[in-house]
């Protein structure tokens, strides 16, 4: 099933200046497809959930790199195949060097301390009837490691270092806020000093006033640990605080890529320009005037993605090619990538674009309604086997 | 009882436009006695809305803000709350209707939507059949006619092929729609007024640009009042007239919606504007937070609910560590109310300056 070479993936150029030596991470061709079984007593598997399907991405050291895209997207699933949660279906990672999709369990162990994550939810990510002092504590205790002073003295400066009290070492999660217990989640994944924190939409569940305190904390650490981020979120706006590098992800694939000023900016693909127009900007006056591309139905089934661009269904972009071939990631100008066949620059958006007019020009509206013939994946061959229909 | 507040401001406030305002909340508390002591969740607010209006309320979790809506809509357990206060609906006061009256009104003058769809729908009926029981449930109609009621109903809220998805259960759709068979089953009586509580929290921002466009629109046509619950400041500038913050069960700011993105003056709304990732200002900078973390409704505060995270609270002389400030109309414009200690000039300074740094930033 795994048999499928790396180079069966569409050829994206890569600047020189990003080769591997100096990425902290380097994913390439990264595909995780789900099986679908067939129920019955000899379940079959009948299809592919194709939730990351084919993509780059690199992290260079003390950078933030932002994930963003609609639930569904893949993004979650990206994060976690990167920090090899998730078996990866096929494609490389290479952590500093070292391609990781090959090793076993075991061998993992080791190369786990370069890499750590913070969850979403902090009520979910801690153990209740643990304290705070054993959580923090768990990855010196997992991968035997002593540091100078002790454990308890390590973890203590650490909590100091998050915003936490080090007294309240023996107290339980649930003593704490949503905000704190965020910060008990960041001691333990900066606790051994990883290069690569994946951030599952950290900020997401807190309060409002909450989250520019995080925000603040990562970016702190970040600077002084010399930590990579990469920064999975849907909103856009705390991925423009925080990121370096921006990539959009739809239905597993990436759409656009390109650094947070000019993704925010001076965007070229629909999909972007429709996320960014989409975010309700807090100032009563320019919010009411502005144009709004509204996107009609919701995002496709990803047992049975649209052929050709992921996107057709919902774009006001789409024309015949675009349900034909597979719109390849292309640099467009020096660390700019998009993919699609008909890129648009904010000016050339169509100057009152108003809801009525942004019906999809082809294909269905809803997920309900989406597409149901087999993609012809003209440039990404997919497994070993045929999908069955 | 936790401080004493005069309402005599509030009360002239809410007389001058009490012919036009269509719904008016007065000096409304709610309590829920707990074994750790007495919740304060809700404490004096009042409010009015204009016919066709939209009033969004602001607030963080445990701010008070679903709890009062929960009591304009009667959904509060008055064998666990203590509720006091009015409050007026079309000239009926709604908090003393017996329980059948409030049940007949529910749901047929006034309607809710929640931020989480499936929690609404029965997962064991078709969505069609849920939201004929809700008309039926006030009205005498034939099946066929509310069985086409609906689909005339799902057409507008926008779900494609509404002949089908009338027999579609919860599970089958997607959380826009859901959420949009919400809407329409919120819709179907046409409430005169709509309470949409966080309506969009659970979606991605694209199905969320919809559905708030989709209430925009249905706003419109049928001449809803809205209250919306937000903690999104840019849904807030897309669709209120006013706005009311709320912070530690209590209104601590309330105004048009000009007024308090353009002119705020309480320090925990310009706190809020500064704090947040905003798209229209420069990134990459570090962003000032309010410091510390939004009080336990059990324990607030003796003074005022917003002072131990307030940057300003030494140039209140210590008044806001010991005295409730009132909710008053702030120096030339009476339907702007802030509750806070600071000298109006004082307050008036450090809003300016605040919001001239945030200008700078947004030119950048």
């Amino acid at each position: 099933m795994t048999t499928m070479s790396k180079g069966a993936v569409v050829d994206v150029p890569i600047a020189p200046d990003t080769a591997s030596s100096g990425s902290v991470v380097k994913v390439t061709g990264l595909k995780t497809h789900f099986p679908v079984r067939s129920r019955g007593l000899l379940p079959r598997v009948v299809g592919y959930v194709k939730a990351v399907d084919g993509i780059d991405l690199d992290i260079g050291a003390g950078e933030t790199l932002g994930l963003v895209g609609e639930s569904g997207s893949g993004k979650t699933t990206a994060a976690r195949s990167i920090l090899m949660l998730v078996r990866p279906t096929a494609g490389t990672i290479e952590l500093e060097g070292l391609e990781v999709t090959k090793l076993s369990t075991k061998q993992l162990v080791p190369i786990r301390r370069k890499a750590a994550m913070i969850f979403q939810d902090p009520y979910n990510a801690l153990n209740p009837r643990h304290t705070v002092g054993t959580i923090i504590s768990a990855p010196f205790l997992v991968q035997k490691i002593t540091p100078e002073g002790g454990i308890k003295k390590a973890v203590q400066e650490l909590m100091e270092r998050v915003g936490l009290n080090p007294e309240h070492y023996n107290r339980y999660p649930n003593e704490f806020s949503g905000g704190q217990r965020q910060r008990i989640g960041i001691a333990r994944a900066v606790a051994l000093r990883p290069k690569l924190i994946v951030c599952d939409e950290p900020v997401s569940a807190l309060d409002v006033s909450i989250q520019a305190q995080i925000l603040n904390l990562l970016r702190d650490l970040q600077q002084d640990f010399g930590l990579s981020y990469l920064f999975v979120a849907h909103d856009l706006a705390v991925v423009r605080q925080i990121s370096h590098r921006v990539s959009v992800m739809y239905l597993g694939k990436i759409m656009e890529h390109a650094s947070r000023k000019v993704l925010y900016s001076a965007p070229l693909h629909p999909y972007t320009h429709s996320l960014l127009s989409a975010v309700p900007i807090p100032n009563p006056e320019e919010q009411r005037h502005r144009t709004r591309i509204v996107l009609r139905g919701d995002i496709p089934s990803p047992i049975d993605p649209p052929s050709g661009c992921v996107f057709r269904t919902r774009c006001f972009q789409a024309r015949e090619k675009c349900a034909e071939e597979v719109p390849p990631l292309i640099e467009v100008a020096p660390g700019h990538k998009v993919a699609c066949h008909f890129p648009v620059t904010v000016d050339e958006l169509p100057g009152a674009l108003h809801v009525a007019e942004v019906e999809p020009s082809i294909g269905p509206q809803s997920a309900g309604e989406a597409v149901v013939e087999i993609p012809v994946d003209a440039a990404v061959p997919s497994q070993g086997q045929t999908p069955h229909a | 009882m936790i401080g004493r507040i005069t309402r005599t401001v509030d009360r002239i406030s809410t007389t001058a436009t009490e012919e036009r305002d269509f719904l008016t909340v007065k000096n409304l508390k709610v309590a829920f006695p707990t074994e750790d002591g007495l919740v304060q969740a809700v404490d004096d607010v009042s409010f009015a809305v204009e016919k066709g209006s939209t009033l969004a309320i602001v607030g963080e979790s445990g701010s008070g803000k679903s709890v009062t809506a929960q009591a304009v809509m009667g959904l509060l357990d008055r064998r666990t709350a203590k509720v006091s206060g009015e409050i007026w609906l079309n000239n009926v006061e709604l908090l003393g209707l017996p329980s059948s009256e409030m049940q007949a009104m529910r749901g047929d003058d006034l309607a809710m939507i929640f931020q989480d769809p499936m929690s609404s729908l029965h997962p064991f009926y078709r969505v069609g059949d849920q939201i004929v029981e809700a008309m039926r449930a006030h009205r005498k109609v034939k099946p066929k006619e509310a069985k086409r009621e609906v689909v005339d109903m799902f057409k507008r809220v926008g779900i494609p092929a509404p002949e089908r998805r009338v027999d579609a259960f919860p599970h089958q759709l997607s959380g826009g729609m859901r959420q949009r068979v919400m809407i329409a089953m919120a819709l179907i009586n046409s409430p005169d007024l709509l309470i949409a509580d966080e309506p969009t929290t659970a979606l991605d921002v694209t199905v969320q640009a919809q559905i708030l466009e989709l209430i925009q629109d249905l706003q419109k046509d049928f001449g809803t009042t809205v209250i919306v619950i937000t903690h999104d400041l840019g849904i807030v500038a897309d669709m209120a007239d006013e706005v009311a913050v709320m912070y530690g069960a209590r209104i601590v700011e309330r105004g048009p919606t000009k007024t308090i993105f353009e002119t705020p003056e309480m320090p925990y709304t310009l706190g809020l504007l500064s704090s947040i990732p905003r798209m229209d200002v420069e990134a990459g900078g570090r962003l000032l937070p309010i410091p510390g973390n939004p009080p336990s409704p059990i324990r607030l505060p003796k003074g005022c609910v917003f002072e131990p995270r307030c940057r300003y609270k030494a140039m209140t002389n210590g008044l806001s560590e010991t005295v409730r400030p009132e909710l008053l109309p702030t120096a030339g414009s009476p339907d702007h109310l802030v509750r806070c200690h600071l000298m109006p000039e004082t307050r008036k300074r450090i809003a300016g300056e605040v919001l001239a740094s945030l200008a700078e930033a947004t030119k950048a």
